[in-house]
């Protein structure tokens, strides 16, 4: 008989691996990633079963609302030629399978260990919050990684604006400075002719 | 009940998929950037069972911080893809070359 809890687990840990092997697989990268969002939801999922509400939550907002949705932009802005992309599918899958294998092998065996057969925890007491708890260990001791965490953010929104932009010698645009720097007479000669004479 | 070794298979399990998807689509630049992505999933959802399981929440902090790099890491990765297609009209890992490594 299993619970409701242990039904939720191995199906969505199902959904996930299946997704997850879809991912590879596509032929479409588009499909690749629309599945890898699948895989992230069902993680979301977990993770508040796990008890980590708040981080299921931020992976929802921040990774499938916005990393997810960068991925898809840029696949769809890019004109990739997919069948130049599958050469070597075949070829590489056979040694890419035998090495997953064997690291799968590896870890199980070392996971599957008796040490790691820890007792399920007490159940939080009524009105504990996960979010609150998590921000009370971030901002005393983790403030200075949390301030280097920003930083790093920081840099990447300078590098990722950095590499993108591009000035092209062409194109025309307005320059106000330079527009309002100017002066009447830098456009406007004024000629000083005598009349003609009316024959 | 669930225990700490069915979510620590889990995490291997995605793990082994992501370095397997790794060698099927090294040509792809953008799907090996998605592998890595899944990859620190796999990673993420150990450093949560193992959080839960020991009731320590330091594990959840690191997993937050990860998040962020790894969203740093995206978007510098992107850039670099689009500068990258900009030049040279192809993300086929053949193409790209100048180095001669």
């Amino acid at each position: 008989m299993i619970t409701f809890n242990q039904f939720v687990f191995y199906l969505f840990s199902a959904i996930m691996v299946i997704s997850a092997l879809r991912m590879i697989t596509v032929r479409n990268p588009v499909h690749a990633v629309l599945h890898l969002v699948l895989t992230f939801f069902t993680a979301a999922v977990l993770w508040v079963q796990l008890g980590a509400e708040f981080l299921g939550i931020v992976l929802v907002l921040v990774y499938v609302g916005a990393v997810m949705v960068l991925f898809v932009f840029v696949v769809m802005m890019l004109d990739i030629n997919i069948a130049r992309m599958r050469e070597g599918f075949v070829r590489f899958l056979p040694v890419g399978l035998v090495v997953a294998l064997i690291m799968l092998g590896e870890m199980l065996v070392v996971l599957t260990g008796r040490v790691f057969r820890l007792a399920p925890p007490p159940m939080p007491p009524a009105g504990y919050s996960n979010t609150e708890a998590l921000a009370g260990v971030l901002y005393t001791g983790y403030v200075y990684p949390f301030e280097i965490a920003a930083f790093v953010l920081l840099v990447a929104i300078i590098a990722a604006i950095a590499l993108t932009l591009r000035r092209r010698p062409g194109t025309l645009h307005q320059d106000p400075a330079e527009q309002i720097r100017v002066r009447a007479r830098d456009r406007l000669r004024i000629v000083k002719m005598d009349a003609e004479k009316r024959s | 009940m669930i225990g700490l070794t069915d979510y620590l298979v889990l995490g291997a399990i995605l793990f082994s998929i992501s370095v397997a998807g790794i060698f099927i689509n090294r040509k792809n630049l953008i799907v090996l950037l998605m592998c890595i992505e899944l990859m620190l999933l796999a990673v993420n959802i150990n450093f949560i069972a193992f959080s839960h399981f020991r009731t320590d929440l330091a594990g959840q902090v690191f997993v937050f911080f990860i998040l962020t790099v790894a969203a740093a890491e995206a978007a510098i990765g992107l850039a670099i893809l689009v500068v990258l297609f900009r030049n040279r009209r192809s993300i086929n890992v053949l193409d790209v070359d100048e180095l001669k490594g």
